[in-house]
């Protein structure tokens, strides 16, 4: 369970993050919805320790993210990052298995590119792809290749940053698809931030909406509709007029 | 504007270069460290060696070859207003050896390789794969900055060698060709009051300025901006502040060794 109390972070006199509480409750897909520039990726790169608060706590099964061994912390997590962020210089498969040739439990080349062959087919990329370079990719292929890449190394977690900005419906509809199935068949805690209202009706078990710097809004997706906040109506029905201000 | 006013800019832009060259100290001195601390990327290492080092060596040569040349003509030409046209083989290859094969070897490889590690590590920045390095449990300073830095320090020695001997070809060239000198004479020339320390001297500063062309690489594509544009002026910065640090370390080196 993933746990956030009260977390602040501003940059400069942008105040992004004004005290956000959120429980994402083990083995859950949570969506998190809001305008651009709310503060959706900065939430994600605080919980990773990207960036680090000035207030709050943020917890992972109940056990301080700012302590205890980075390493062994990170290993929990798996991220499909908005622009895929494949290594250039990498080899497909190579990316995929880069977390499986490093650290304590480094696996011989020959069985990582196994495991990476195998999370390229559940993705739904051949072999053929596997020794291509990332920009030889379309940015369908490339969204895939980070979800195999986030899944390899078998995290309990795994945060899903914009997973399908840029990709046309159909190609928005596979990878959809393929969260939602991944999330579930392996069982883990899935935190997912986007725009695409389809995504968040394809993969949600709960949603939370980030407006102001705080959750406006969180329930299960099915109460999403039936909700009265106006701000969320307002942006799931993206109106132009509402609470939220459409010039910012 | 007031003087106060204007002391308080002075102390501020001050400052603010003190704090950037503390910032740059701090980066040099992780860099450092890590070079002894396990994990070790052997094979990034070893795409850096071919990357700075192979990859340089037509920039590094025909820049000496042309150096090489033209040196050999002004010195004849500076010689002959005193009757001292034979000294050209000596001052070539001392030249070569001790300033211009360095200095000039450095400053094409911070144009060259300076540039590329920035934009390199810039657009990784701005791609968010700096970060993704960090959520694979890998730092980024290890992996990306350190085989940089030790490829670039190791390799530029061996460029500049290679720069001194083409250099010292060059104005064999041009001094056999365009002014008369016999080729067994000049090479004996070249030889005669070479010491083997102008020659160390000089390798020493190449592996001072390769350090400071991958480090001024690694630490403006770490802190590059954002977009296109901010890794424009993270490559802009890496190659300017490489440049004038060459130059500045340059004369310290030749303080150093002139006083030795």
């Amino acid at each position: 369970m993933i746990e956030l109390r009260g977390v602040h972070k501003a940059f400069g006199s942008n105040r992004v993050l004004q005290g956000v509480d959120l429980t994402i409750a083990k083995g859950t897909s949570m969506v998190i919805i809001g305008g651009s520039g709310t503060g959706k990726s900065v939430l994600l790169k605080c919980i990773l320790g990207l960036v680090h608060p000035e207030q709050g706590t943020i917890t992972l099964d109940g056990q301080d993210v700012t302590k205890g061994d980075r390493d062994a912390f990170l290993a929990r997590f798996g991220m499909l990052f908005q622009a895929g962020a494949l290594f250039d210089s990498l080899k497909v498969w190579e990316n995929v298995a880069f977390r499986l040739r490093r650290g304590q439990q480094k696996l011989p080349k020959d069985q990582a590119r196994a495991i990476a062959l195998e999370k390229l087919a559940r993705v739904g990329l051949g072999e053929r792809v596997a020794d291509l370079f990332p920009a030889e990719l379309s940015g369908g292929m490339q969204k895939r290749v980070s979800l195999a890449r986030a899944i390899a190394a078998a995290p309990e977690v795994i945060f899903f940053d914009e997973p399908t900005t840029g990709l046309d419906p159909i190609m928005s509809g596979v990878i959809n698809k393929l969260i939602r199935e991944i999330v579930t068949e392996m069982g883990v805690t899935a935190m997912t931030i986007t725009h695409d209202m389809s995504s968040v009706r394809a993969i949600a078990d709960n949603v939370a909406m980030l407006h102001g710097g705080v959750v406006r809004w969180t329930g299960p997706v099915a109460g999403m509709d039936r909700a009265t906040d106006p701000y969320l109506q307002q942006f799931i029905h993206g109106r132009a007029t509402g609470p939220i201000e459409t010039v910012r | 504007m007031t003087p106060a006013v204007a002391l308080a800019r002075l102390g501020r832009a001050v400052l603010g270069a003190l704090a950037a060259v503390g910032r740059v100290a701090i980066f040099a001195g992780s860099i450092v460290g890590h070079l002894f601390r396990p994990p070790f990327y052997p094979r990034e290492f070893a795409q850096q060696l071919l990357q700075i080092g192979w990859l340089s060596l037509p920039v590094v040569g025909l820049t000496a070859l042309f150096t090489g040349g033209a040196l050999a003509l002004q010195i004849y030409a500076g010689g002959a207003r005193f009757n001292a046209e034979s000294v050209v083989p000596s001052i070539v290859a001392i030249g070569m050896a001790r300033e211009l094969g360095p200095v000039l070897g450095g400053l094409m490889v911070a144009a060259r390789v300076a540039s590329s590690i920035a934009a390199e590590i810039g657009t990784m920045k701005v791609t968010e794969q700096i970060d993704a390095l960090v959520t694979l449990s890998t730092n980024p300073l290890k992996y990306l900055a350190v085989p940089r830095v030790l490829a670039a320090t190791l390799t530029m020695p061996v460029l500049v060698a290679v720069g001194d001997a083409i250099g010292i070809m060059g104005g064999w060239l041009v001094g056999v060709t365009r002014l008369d000198f016999n080729s067994s004479t000049y090479i004996y020339n070249t030889g005669q009051f070479l010491e083997t320390w102008d020659v160390g001297s000089g390798l020493v500063k190449g592996a001072v300025f390769g350090f400071i062309v991958a480090l001024m690489g690694c630490y403006h594509g770490m802190n590059s901006g954002r977009g296109a544009q901010g890794v424009g002026r993270a490559t802009k910065a890496a190659v300017v502040a490489a440049s004038v640090l060459i130059l500045a370390a340059n004369y310290v080196l030749t303080e150093v060794f002139f006083s030795a």
